[in-house]
């Protein structure tokens, strides 16, 4: 069983099928593909021998004695009826994805404030852009397609910023060479940026987003290496909207639910993808963060060794190594620096769905002493409303550390037993239970 | 007596129970091996209960408790209380009896209790099921934030000159020749003191027995379901009338009375399960559905609601079902606040206040007996 259909999971599907296991895979999403191929043409068909079952949220995950169960839950999430089953697999893939994070910074939630991902998501899953005049701020080569898609579709995109040096790269040479492929990807995209004439600055990035009811204008400024803004550099420009990517936070909460050990924030796997739990493996955005290419070569591996039939093909192997290398070398030359904190204000919200504003964090750091996750979320409500802190989690974890020098384990905010949203009455309903042995 | 007291564990009931030591003017000191009021106090959904005791000793505590609890939620601040009040319902012809008599005895004691005629159920809950048999409405049942409390009760701690030392585990006692407690073991060294209040809640078991006097203390995982934030749909804290038997079950499998509840914030509290699995973390589907059935039974307009999140925790329980609160006789200066089940929350203000009272020689306001030490269940088990 292949739980999501992006790169990874589709990858680890076909190699699953092709070593003679049967598989289904599972997406929540009503095609194949993932946020890679979203809207592309050349989205990897699902091979003939797997049962893909699309529109299909898992929101639960045990393990059983021998092998693992997931419930989900079919039809589009609005649905009045959606259709439950509860399935069983000897060997499970978790190829769940990631999300892009967002840093706060004053006006980050006014309307036309957007994640990266989110445009992109927009852009070339509907062709629709976020504004006419949009900025793109952050880190990583990601915000290089989305300032593409974007202007592709018809959006003026004043600059991007990345608030990251461009010396990063020096310090990972081997990265470099690892990565030619990469790099000839994210080359493509610098053209294709010169091209168009959109101007691409690094330390630099938005700092606040000015409006009524929606975003007018933003400030950017000039960061020093640790991301603290340089007095005097502050300049105001007129945008409708403003993208902004700093990483990527991954997908973790079947990942965490099956007991998966986790590294630095990560899923973390051997070289055939296998996790610390046995008969549980992860490929892709879930084990680190590296781009389409070596989510389908961890997919591949993944599916293989799930099979447990031939021997995991090396070519596939090596594309995993060297992916890697060059993962590594992207998260060195991309990091979230400290500084970040500094660009809020007291009333700048931390936690937009329960409206927790810094001072509000800080007041229920100083009076309730709340020392840890669980603790700060119930004194502060930051991440306690619908987002369940996927959004504010990573954040308002930080901004507490760096406030009492305590020490807040953003994995706590993972722990979300129910991985999806359900409905009361789906989940008192009674279950429809398919054996299926024999199927990875 | 005993000038300087350290309470191990920063729970709600160590929180309780330094505050009232504080007030006493003792010397006091909290230690924890995490950050406070993250344990068993964490994953508690604050009722403050009469109506789910039966006339003895723990009913004793929990109106002892209700008519603490106000003041000193007057003196710590926002700690949402609100007396909202409790309304048990029946919705089998068999459960209806039951329940009522339950009620007579409970009232014999003083409880307010109401029995609720069947026209009226739903002017006090309006979108309660039509299948009420039986309903009765307990005032007195309130409700309040478990960590918002424990944390405030802490604060006032340190403003009167307690020490909080978080993320510190205790090893065990350190003593005297006398065989007395002279102060508990920590990674850097003794913390000195003449008493140690045993406050480590489902872990209180493995505390004692490191400190040589092993006591019964069993967890019992229980979770609750969390739903989106609604419009007011449920007035009151809405149960079940088999709460009654769950919560004085000895039966190792799965048992669930849906408590339903709204909070301040809007989201709509649905638990708890009762479950002996040890200390196992998961969160089983079939614990889930059985919680839902029942709130869906009790409040069929939740049904199209989404459940947000789903949290458990461990209930420290003494097998016989009565917290255990009263000095060691084992081991002069080491007293134990634990077993509190699923009221500590509830039944926290008033352990602080006997502890206290204990510890410093005065007379307890209620019989302390039924909660000593010493009682069969909690030493031979042990
Ligand atoms: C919004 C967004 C847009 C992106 N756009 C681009 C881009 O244009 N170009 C680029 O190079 N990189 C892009 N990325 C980076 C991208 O994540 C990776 O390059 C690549 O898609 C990772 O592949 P994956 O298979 O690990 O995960 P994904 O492609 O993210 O696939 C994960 C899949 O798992 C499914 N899933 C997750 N949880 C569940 C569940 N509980 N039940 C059922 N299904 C579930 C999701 O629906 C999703 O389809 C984007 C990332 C994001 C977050
Ligand atoms: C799902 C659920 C719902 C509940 N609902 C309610 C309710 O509505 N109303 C109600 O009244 N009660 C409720 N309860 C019960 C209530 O939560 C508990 O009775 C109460 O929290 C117990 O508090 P405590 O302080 O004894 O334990 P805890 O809060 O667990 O505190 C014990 C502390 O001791 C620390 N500790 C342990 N060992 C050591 C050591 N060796 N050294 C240092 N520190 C140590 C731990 O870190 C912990 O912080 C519920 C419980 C659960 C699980």
């Amino acid at each position: 069983m292949v739980v999501g259909a992006g790169p990874a999971g589709l990858a680890a599907a076909r190699a699953a099928a092709e070593a003679g296991a049967r598989v289904r895979l599972i997406d929540s999403a009503p095609s194949a593909g993932g946020q890679f191929f979203r809207g592309r043409p050349d989205v990897p068909p699902v091979h003939p021998k797997v049962e893909h079952l699309a529109d299909s949220a898992v929101w639960h995950l045990e393990s059983v004695h021998n092998g693992h169960t997931v419930r989900v839950r079919t039809g589009p999430a609005d649905a009045p009826v959606r259709r439950g089953v509860t399935l069983h697999a000897d060997a499970l893939i978790l190829a769940t994805g990631a999300y892009d994070r967002a840093l706060p910074f004053p006006g980050w939630d006014l309307p036309g404030v957007v994640t990266a991902g989110g445009a992109q998501a927009m852009a070339k899953g509907h062709g629709v852009a976020v504004g006419r005049r949009v900025i793109i701020a952050g880190t990583g080569p990601f915000l290089l397609p989305v300032a593409t898609s974007l202007a592709g579709t018809g959006a003026t995109v004043v600059e991007v910023l990345e608030a990251n040096g461009p010396a990063g790269w020096l310090r990972a040479p081997r990265a470099l060479l690892a990565g030619a492929g990469r790099l000839g990807e994210l080359a493509g995209y610098a053209k294709a940026l010169a091209a168009q004439r959109i101007p691409y600055r690094t330390r630099r990035t938005v700092i606040a987003a000015h409006g009524t009811g929606r975003v007018e204008a933003v400030t950017t400024a000039a960061l020093d290496n640790g991301w603290r803004i340089r007095p005097g550099t502050e300049r105001r420009i007129a945008v409708d909207a403003v993208c902004v990517g700093y990483g990527f936070t991954p997908q973790l909460e079947l990942a965490v639910a099956a007991g998966c050990r986790l590294r630095d924030g990560f899923v973390e796997v051997d070289a055939a993808q296998a996790t610390s739990t046995p008969g549980v493996f992860a490929a892709g955005e879930l084990t680190g963060i590296g781009g389409a290419k070596l989510a389908a070569a961890e997919g591949t591996v993944a599916g293989t060794a799930a099979a447990a039939s031939v021997e995991v093909p090396r070519a596939a192997l090596r594309a995993v190594r060297q992916g890697r290398i060059f993962a590594d070398g992207l998260a060195a030359a991309h990091p979230i620096q400290d500084g970040w904190r500094t660009w809020l204000t007291d009333d700048t919200l931390v936690c937009r769905c329960e409206e927790v504003t810094l001072a509000g964090l800080c007041d229920a750091l100083d009076r309730h002493r709340a020392l840890g996750v669980r603790t700060l979320k119930l004194t502060s409500r930051v991440g306690l409303g619908p987002c369940q802190g996927r959004v504010c989690g990573r954040n308002a974890a930080e901004l507490a550390a760096g406030h009492t020098g305590g020490h807040y384990d953003p994995a706590d905010t993972a722990r979300r037993p129910i991985a999806a949203p359900v409905r009361l009455g789906e989940l008192a309903e009674e279950e429809t239970v398919e054996e299926m042995n024999g199927q990875a | 007596m005993y000038p300087d007291v350290v309470v191990v564990g920063a729970g709600v009931i160590g929180a309780a129970c330094a505050h009232a030591l504080t007030a006493a003017g003792c010397a006091v000191t909290v230690v924890d091996r995490g950050a406070p009021a993250s344990g068993t106090t964490a994953a508690g959904e604050g009722n403050v209960l009469v109506s789910d005791k039966a006339p003895g000793p723990e009913l004793d505590l929990a109106m002892l408790s209700r008519r603490l609890w106000p003041a000193l939620a007057d003196e710590l601040g926002d700690i949402e209380w609100e007396a909202k009040g409790g309304l048990v319902v029946a919705t089998t012809e068999a459960a209806a009896q039951p329940l009522l008599d339950f009620m007579r005895d409970q009232r014999a004691v003083g409880v307010d209790a109401r029995e609720v005629p069947a026209g009226l159920v739903h002017e006090l809950e309006p979108h309660l099921t039509r299948a009420v048999t039986a309903a009765v409405h307990y005032p007195q049942d309130a409700q309040l934030q478990p960590v918002l409390a424990a944390t405030a009760l802490l604060a006032e701690v340190t403003r009167r000159g307690g020490v909080i030392r978080p993320h510190t585990p205790v090893s065990t006692v350190d003593t005297g020749r006398d065989g007395r407690v002279r102060g508990v073991r920590v990674a850097d060294g003794v913390i000195p003191c003449g008493a140690v209040i045993n406050a480590c809640g489902p872990w209180a078991g493995d505390f004692a027995r490191a400190a040589g006097v092993p006591i019964a203390i069993l967890p019992r995982r229980g979770i609750v379901l969390v739903t989106a934030a609604l419009p007011l749909v449920v007035r009151h804290k809405v149960y079940d009338a088999d709460y009654v038997g769950a919560v004085v079950s000895d039966d190792a499998a799965l048992q669930t009375s849906s408590v339903v509840e709204s909070t301040a914030a809007g989201p709509v509290l649905i638990g708890s399960s009762r479950q002996r699995v040890g200390f196992a973390e998961r969160v089983d589907a079939h614990v889930l559905r059985a919680l839902a059935r029942k709130a869906v039974g009790l409040f069929p307009v939740l049904a199209t609601v989404p459940v947000m999140r789903a949290y458990g925790g461990f209930r420290p329980y003494a097998p016989d079902h009565v917290p255990v609160i009263g000095p060691d006789p084992r081991l002069p200066g080491m007293w134990h606040a634990t077993g509190h089940e699923g009221a500590g929350i509830g039944l926290a203000a008033a352990t602080g206040r006997l502890i206290a009272d204990l510890v410093t020689g005065a007379a307890p306001v209620i019989d302390l007996a039924p909660f000593r030490v010493d009682r069969p269940a909690v030493l031979e088990a042990a």
